[in-house]
């Protein structure tokens, strides 16, 4: 991704920033100009909750440029609570322990590094539920 | 001692973060300390060399960051703790200022990272603090003067580091990661009134590093006194004289803690007993979290200190300087602490790892 694209996503990205449509009242992410369920017009922005749950995954070990540092990891689809479902990496357990059900909460990490002198990417992964009883 | 601010300023939310994962001094020393022919360990437990499990009693062990966390990461979790415990609209924060000896970045502002994670951009200032390991003492220095003027609401100030040392140096068996943030607002709605703060500084060289340098050199014993000692002592004896207390009248202490040895023969010269150190001296679990390392420990103190209780904290950074704050605890305490995960919670997640996963970890290899 370019410095460009990335800037424009950096809210999706860092804190899960989507949208609720306000025909059809759906949770939107990531953000976008129609509606993809009843294909009005998109919006307000609505920050998620970062609570979901895992979907399916797979462990990674063939990887792509700018990742290879961190392989092996496990890729997640996570069901947000609000509903969109959002591709992830799961960070803080190992593949082994990953369950399909199993409650999860969005952190802010590092994604990768564009080379030595270039920008550091960072954005949404998921671990298991660790907030205080709540 | 500082003017007191025009407004009185407290701690409205506060927030740790330390990384899972755990190195054992035993390991550091095993590779550096013992002769290659004499290690005969065998296998080694568990899978990949990670072993999960408390501690051993005698070990003395440090928390290391995750292949995907830095300072930036760091501090976007603990201040999303600091904001889950103060239940204030980021929007309100107008300054995020992030103390740290290990930024991503050496051109390009942790503080706005984090700004923009948190929601606070962009009606803040935003900024990083170097100044050793009292970075982010200073930070939260400045942002009583910003608070305590009335040019802002709300202002967050986090110490945090992914603590750099050589391998094989005797830094590495202390240089730890993790930290804290502390959000400031009007006294009225703090866990915690600051009563009083000041800061006491001198040009002394015991630790530094040049740019372009990967890790810090030191001034061996020197860093101890005239560094740590001619600093910590004169700040919290200053604070405790101008507020006319003893020792025995402040119910928590925690200060700066490279190592377990120098705070406690500090805590003890000036007065104080274990009972008002042991909450808030971590070093042992997690290492020297450099500019959080105080920090770190006030949170772990107000995680369990009772309304109306007097904590007080000294920092120390190389180059050289303390700040002493002192603190009374409130009445909001008990229930703002239920709403974010608690230091120990942190301290308690432990991976342990060998030095081979550590040389990973920290991008140590030479050929990475």
């Amino acid at each position: 991704m370019s410095i460009a694209s990335l800037w424009r996503t950096r809210q999706q990205r860092y804190s899960l920033q989507g949208e609720t449509c306000p025909d059809c009242h759906q949770a939107i992410f990531p953000p976008r100009d129609v509606c993809p369920y009843c294909s009005e017009a998109a919006g307000p922005l609505h920050t998620m909750s970062g609570r979901g749950e895992v979907y399916s995954y797979t462990k990674m070990l063939n990887v792509p440029d700018g990742f290879l540092a961190q392989r092996p990891y496990t890729v997640a689809l996570v069901k947000l609570e609000e509903g969109p479902m959002v591709t992830a990496q799961l960070t803080d357990i190992s593949e082994e322990d990953v369950e399909i059900g199993m409650p999860v909460e969005m952190v802010t990490r590092k994604l990768r590094e564009e080379g030595d002198s270039g920008e550091i990417v960072y954005g949404y992964k998921f671990r298991p539920v660790f907030a205080a009883a709540d | 001692m500082l003017n007191q601010p025009l407004k009185q300023v407290g701690i409205v939310g506060y927030g740790a973060y330390i990384p899972r994962y755990r190195l054992p001094a035993a390991e550091i020393s095993r590779v550096w300390t013992e002769e290659i022919e004499s290690v005969s360990q065998g296998p080694r437990q568990g899978k990949n060399g990670l072993k999960e499990g408390r501690a051993t009693a005698a070990g003395i062990e440090k928390a290391v960051p995750g292949l995907d966390e830095d300072t930036a990461t760091m501090s976007i979790e603990a201040a999303r703790n600091a904001l889950a415990r103060s239940k204030v609209d980021p929007q309100e924060i107008r300054a995020v200022w992030v103390g740290s000896e290990s930024h991503p970045y050496a051109v390009k502002p942790t503080g706005t990272i984090v700004a923009e994670a948190i929601g606070a951009a962009p009606a803040a200032q935003a900024a990083d603090w170097q100044f050793a390991c009292k970075a982010g003492t200073e930070a939260v220095q400045a942002a009583i003067g910003l608070v305590g003027s009335g040019m802002a609401p709300y202002a967050l100030a986090v110490g945090m580091d992914t603590a750099q040392s050589r391998p094989g140096d005797a830094l590495e068996y202390t240089a730890g990661a993790g930290g804290a943030a502390l959000l400031l607002g009007a006294a009225g709605e703090s866990v915690a009134v600051i009563e009083r703060s000041l800061g006491y500084v001198s040009d002394t060289t015991d630790f530094w590093r040049r740019p372009g340098q990967q890790f810090p050199s030191h001034a061996e014993r020197f860093s101890g006194d005239p560094g740590y000692f001619g600093h910590v002592l004169p700040a919290a004896d200053q604070m405790m004289r101008e507020a006319g207390l003893t020792a025995a009248e402040i119910d928590h202490v925690v200060v700066h803690q490279p190592n377990v040895k120098f705070p406690v023969r500090a805590m003890r010269t000036l007065g104080f007993e274990s009972e008002q150190w042991e909450n808030g001296l971590l070093v042992a679990e997690i290492g020297n979290t450099y500019a959080g390392s105080a920090l770190v420990g006030l949170t772990a103190i107000l995680d369990i200190a009772a309304e109306g209780q007097l904590v007080l904290v000294v920092s120390y950074g190389s180059g050289a300087g303390s700040d002493a704050f002192l603190l009374r605890t409130t009445g909001h305490l008990t229930a703002a602490r239920m709403n974010a995960p608690s230091t120990g919670e942190y301290i308690g997640r432990r991976i342990e790892i060998d030095y081979a996963h550590y040389v990973r970890l920290a991008g140590k290899l030479a050929a990475h």
